[in-house]
């Protein structure tokens, strides 16, 4: 008779495949940003060549409407008002015509992405305040978007700092449409729900009210890395 | 004439192309969500996020349903085997040849599992972004890295797993058994040797 070696038991590899690649992706909520950030790096000059089809520099394209508005630049104004002595009304030109400012600065958006060294050109607010002379008593300035209902606010010492813009050029050409033609708020302190897109008016007002994403539950004061829950 | 073994299940099947369905229905409103060119060319964000949304609650919904009104005792054996690695597919794995495989060889043994792991992620962190948009403490920094990597990571073994079951003339065979359910003898010989023998009489599956 033969004495048959008795199979050795299988092993269970595939619980063990699928118990590690969740315990991965489970335990990546505490660092995939931050390797992200490498890989990015290391892979953008590749991505970058297979645009338009990958999300070059790391945007995504959020609206709250059915259809983005669209820049007519015959009729296109920017209504500047509220607590001002001189309300004013600025076509696309008139635009141009102030004084231009560049800067480059890192857009972060509240659900986790970011794209770094942006450059971005415009118009700073102060040189707006110089041609409509805000009254003393308004205290905060309401952005309103073309995208309607979406409005936001910034208290006047936000409104006041160093690298606050209202912006027409991104990185180089005109402000595409996606990201809000052809004049942005961008404020690199805060979220990116507080850089309103497709500005059609600036009022200044007594106090900042809730924005359009603050009504429904975020924080009004959008400090990168200090609100909405992070690092809080 | 060859004879033809019996695969899969109906509930087996059925349980492939509903997930296949969901998987497309995520992947063509998630790439419009993602992608600022299709993002831009489809337009209507809320109403894609909502499909986006429903797409997912209904894949795991109808994925469980399948799972609770089909064979149950046939998937738990099935998922038994797709856990189970003999000697011959740590061998297989290791490129050693031969290795006889039997009903699964250990790539589609391990295919399983990780993209039973990858449903449960992409699960996990979808829940996790549409919690964290109305309350601060489901919010992390890495939800959607966790989200859109998955994304990648599921288009490679996709790619993957259409090339072999349309395009590779030697497996491509194989789609007979996830669509009507059986696959020529033969075939089955070649590449699954150690599943065949288990058939006494050939057109019943034995397992």
């Amino acid at each position: 008779m033969i004495e048959s070696t008795p199979e050795p038991a299988p092993r269970r590899y595939g619980r063990g495949v699928f118990l590690l690649t969740v315990a991965g992706g489970v335990s990546s909520l505490a660092w995939g940003k931050a390797v992200w950030g490498h890989v990015s790096s290391a892979v953008s000059p590749v991505a970058s060549s297979l645009a338009p089809f990958l999300p070059t520099g790391g945007w995504r394209i959020y609206t709250i409407s059915g259809s983005m508005p669209s820049f007519d630049r015959a009729t296109w104004r920017l209504k500047v008002g509220g607590l001002v002595e001189k309300p004013v009304s600025l076509s696309y030109d008139d635009l141009l015509a102030l004084p231009k400012a560049s800067q480059i600065s890192t857009f972060h958006c509240v659900t986790g992405w970011t794209v770094k060294n942006v450059h971005w050109g415009g118009v700073r607010l102060g040189d707006l305040f110089d041609r409509t002379s805000p009254l003393p008593q308004a205290g905060a300035l309401q952005f309103v978007s073309a995208e309607q209902p979406y409005i936001d606010y910034l208290a006047m010492p936000q409104a006041r700092l160093h690298d606050v813009m209202l912006a027409y050029e991104m990185d180089g050409k005109p402000l595409p449409r996606e990201h809000g033609a052809p004049l942005r708020l961008i404020i690199p302190e805060m979220y990116g729900y507080k850089n309103v897109k497709w500005l059609s008016e600036v009022n200044l007002v007594g106090d900042a009210g809730s924005g359009y994403w603050e009504q429904l539950g975020y924080d009004r004061d959008a400090w990168v890395g200090h609100s909405n829950g992070y690092g809080s | 004439m060859s004879r033809h073994l019996r695969r899969f299940s109906r509930t087996e099947r059925t349980l492939h192309w509903v997930n296949a369905l969901g998987f497309f229905m995520l992947l063509a409103t998630g790439l419009i969500l993602y992608l600022p060119s299709l993002s831009v060319l489809v337009g209507r964000r809320p109403l894609v996020k909502d499909m986006h949304f429903w797409s997912g609650v209904g894949w795991i919904a109808a994925l469980a349903l399948v799972a609770a009104l089909g064979d149950r005792r046939g998937l738990l054996r099935t998922a038994r085997e797709l856990d189970a690695f003999d000697a011959d597919d740590v061998r297989w794995l290791r490129r050693r040849r031969p290795a006889p495989p039997g009903r699964f060889n250990a790539g589609q043994k391990v295919n399983a599992s990780l993209t039973a792991a990858f449903t449960v992620l992409f699960l996990v962190s979808g829940l996790l972004l549409w919690l964290g948009e109305r309350d601060t403490r489901f919010r992390f920094a890495s939800t959607v890295v966790l989200h859109d990597g998955l994304m990648y990571a599921a288009l490679v073994l996709l790619v993957g797993h259409l090339y072999l079951a349309l395009i590779h003339p030697a497996t491509r065979h194989a789609l007979r058994g996830m669509t009507i359910g059986t696959v020529d003898e033969d075939w089955a010989r070649a590449h699954h040797p150690k599943w065949v023998p288990d058939h006494v009489d050939g057109d019943r599956p034995r397992r």
